[in-house]
């Protein structure tokens, strides 16, 4: 009965091949050796600086091909921006860039004024000038202590991310808040810098350069880091014009670009500083190139200290500043001028505008439609690291797998502006 | 203030299984970051030099939701990210806490637009909410220490 | 700059520029929208212009019956150290455009954003997908019809059980 069966079976077996056979059948067998692979990283990974995805294409260890998702932080910044008055919008600025607040609220601010046609008085612009440049010095120290913590060096982080917490502690000081600043007004600033707050300024930036000196003698020299940085992710000048990068990323392609030579707002003009740049256009040059525009900065904030001017902070303008608080409670006509304001905000003319400022990761353009109401009609944020990050499948392309992250890392891209 | 003071020099010390797990399991949580945006920095202080989390033991940052038992929510979550988060708790080990810093992860904060979701407790449960926009690290030590709290008074047997 | 952008533009495409608007010191010109890739081509290639820098493209969506869309674009001259917008006018029942992503690299994601926000479609271009919302999502957020809050149920979420 058993073998029976068996012999049964070998029967269709045989069958089933016979059949097989005459038929047209192709058998190809997948051989994992010779086939790519692909990986996925993020959105949530250490080194992706957010919310960042992106699929990698793998030949072993080397990158054939990389595409990024972007969208995971979309917030619609703009569609809240048509649905609030100028002055609402100017705290959401804040969460764009988070590692610089305060330069994006400059830069909102510059770009109402533009569009109603005013201009903030020269205390505040000194102001503004000495708070962008802190902002961009303390996103700089991010930017260069996360490529260390992505190549392996925390210590590196630790140095950086304390100098952070001291300049937090001026942003305490001087803005008011730690993190989410919402300083600027329209015409003008918050409120005026206390002496205290110019000597804890004043302190910093002369401690700094110590901190950073520290700071080069452990990474610069450094082999390990070098041979992992060096021709690691390179773009030529003409590539990076054409994929839109600008700040740092763009300068260290060999690039002078930097608007606040070339398009002057706020004080920059009578101010002596010089724009560095690097012709390598890899890891290593866009890591240097921030460590050197730290040093500028503390040039600039040097200056503007020394000529800082007494005189009124917010322009003296009641259809568009608003009014000081303590003239609300005590005098009719700006409590009417305030309530209007905040009730019916500005009405800037009809007509639109754009106006970037060079801010740390690059330019940060507000391009404003007023229909003459106090909504904007349309408020379209060009946001330098979502520019930036469009060009990171091409600087992957042909690199291990281990420099992915270091190249992320020295693009210093901030999801929640490139997500907006 | 460790378990030096209750040695007395003897060598050696008795208590209960279920004391020792609980102390021990209070004072080595180790949190996923779920850092989106903005508060995620404010999360990095929180384990920077400054405020240093080591000192209530939960220094190791892991990556990975297989070796976490805290989830820390930090930051605006969108539709889109919410299946991610989802996952991510769902691959985390049981007995798991979630952290919901800052007002757009408890509530959507000022983000009241298409994208946002209005708090992440519709898609997973939350222990902790941290108010602040973004909190102060010393409030979500604070969260910390609260999750702590909760895990003393929790008798140890429920989770297993 | 300005007598130079605009005598340029206008020997060359004479019959093709609507309007030239100079406000706030910033230069636009509209364009009619079959041209568009001319424009760019001729002021990036040109040597006295080199406008080689493309900024951003938006959309601007104004509502009314006719021309609806509007798509802007922010070019930049790293030689002149020069900026313009070109404007294109777009109605809402031809929502095609030529993309200028073989102009510029730079624009496959602005196109994609502007895509994904207003819905106009840009011909050629070389992977015109949603980039901020999910795929399935049906809906063009920034369009003035669409609420702030968006609309339920638009958007899976994840089950709590």
């Amino acid at each position: 009965m058993k073998e029976n069966s068996l012999s049964n079976n070998q029967d269709i077996r045989n069958k089933i091949i016979q059949k097989l056979l005459e038929q047209d059948v192709q058998i190809v067998s997948e051989d994992p050796l010779e086939n790519t692979m692909v990986l996925n990283m993020g959105p949530s990974h250490p080194s992706t600086h957010g919310v960042l995805r992106v699929l990698l294409k793998l030949d072993g260890e080397t990158v054939v091909d990389a595409m990024c998702d972007v969208g995971y932080l979309h917030r619609g910044f703009e569609k809240i921006a048509e649905n609030s008055t100028y002055h609402e919008f100017i705290p959401h600025t804040d969460r764009l860039d988070y590692l610089s607040p305060l330069s994006n609220n400059v830069a909102i601010a510059l770009a109402i004024e533009k569009v109603a046609g005013i201009t903030a008085p020269p205390r505040a612009q000194y102001i503004r000038t000495i708070l962008c440049e802190l902002a961009r010095i303390s996103s700089h120290l991010m930017a260069i202590g996360s490529v260390g913590i992505d190549l392996g060096a925390l210590t590196y982080w630790f140095y950086t991310f304390t100098e952070r917490e001291k300049l937090y502690d001026i942003f305490d000081l001087v803005v008011g808040a730690r993190f989410t600043t919402s300083f600027t007004r329209i015409g003008g600033i918050s409120h005026d810098i206390t002496e205290e707050g110019i000597q804890a300024i004043k302190v910093f930036i002369k401690e700094l350069p110590n901190i950073l000196k520290k700071c080069e003698k452990l990474l610069n020299r450094n082999r390990i880091f070098i041979d992992r940085t060096q021709g690691i992710g390179k773009i030529s000048l003409n590539d990076a014009l054409n994929w839109g990068l600008s700040g740092p990323n763009l300068r260290a392609s060999g690039s002078e670009r930097d608007l606040r030579k070339d398009e002057p707002y706020l004080i920059y003009p009578e101010l002596d500083f010089d724009v560095p740049y690097y012709n390598e256009g890899d890891t290593l040059a866009r890591f240097l190139i921030r460590i050197d525009e730290i040093y500028e900065s503390l040039r600039i904030i040097e200056q503007a200290l020394k000529k800082l001017p007494e005189g009124e902070i917010i322009s003296n303008d009641p259809k568009n500043a608003l009014p000081r608080k303590e003239k609300i409670y005590t005098k009719m006509e700006e409590l009417i001028n305030d309530f209007m304001l905040v009730n019916f905000g500005i009405n800037p003319p009809v007509g639109e505008i754009y106006q970037a400022i060079e801010s740390s990761k690059g330019e940060l353009g507000f391009y404003i439609v007023s229909d003459g109401s106090g909504y904007p009609w349309r408020l379209k944020i060009r946001s330098p690291s979502f520019c930036n990050l469009q060009v990171l499948p091409l600087l992957l392309k042909g690199q291990m797998i281990s420099d992915v992250v270091a190249i992320i890392g020295s693009i210093d891209p901030v999801m929640g502006e490139c997500d907006k | 203030m460790g378990l030096e003071s209750y040695l007395n020099g003897e060598g050696f010390f008795t208590t209960r299984v279920n004391d020792l797990l609980k102390w021990s399991r209070t004072n080595s949580l180790w949190p996923m970051p779920m850092a989106t945006s903005c508060c995620g920095i404010e999360l990095m202080s929180f384990a920077g030099p400054r405020f240093d989390v080591a000192r209530f033991g939960s220094e190791v940052f892991r990556m990975s939701p297989r070796q976490s038992d805290l989830m820390i929510v930090a930051g605006t979550i969108t539709y889109k990210m919410a299946k991610v988060v989802r996952k991510i708790y769902d691959q985390m080990p049981e007995p798991k806490w979630v952290i919901a810093m800052g007002a757009c992860a408890s509530s959507g904060g000022m983000f009241r637009s298409y994208s946002v979701v209005q708090g992440i407790d519709q898609f997973v449960p939350v222990d902790v909410f941290v108010s602040g926009c973004p909190p102060r690290p010393d409030s979500l030590i604070k969260a910390l220490l609260d999750i702590q709290a909760k895990l003393k008074k929790e008798p140890i047997s429920k989770y297993y | 700059m300005k007598e130079l952008l605009i005598n340029k533009l206008k020997e060359k495409f004479q019959d093709f520029i609507e309007e030239i608007i100079d406000y706030s010191n910033e230069l636009t010109f509209v364009i009619s929208k079959n041209k568009i890739l001319d424009v760019c081509y001729f002021l990036k290639n040109n040597e006295d212009l080199k406008f080689d820098y493309l900024v951003d493209i938006c959309g601007v969506d104004r509502f009314k019956k006719e021309n609806r869309f509007e798509v802007v674009y922010n070019i930049w001259s790293e030689k002149l150290k020069y900026r313009i917008r070109l404007r294109i006018k777009v109605d809402e029942k031809d929502l095609q455009l030529d993309s200028v992503t073989s102009i510029w690299k730079s624009a496959d994601w602005y196109e994609r954003e502007t895509y994904d926000m207003f819905g106009i479609v840009f011909l050629n271009h070389p992977d015109l997908r949603r980039i901020y919302m999910p795929e399935e999502f049906e809906y063009f957020p920034l369009r003035k019809d669409f609420p702030l809050i968006g609309i339920p149920d638009s958007l899976p979420l994840p089950r709590r059980n």
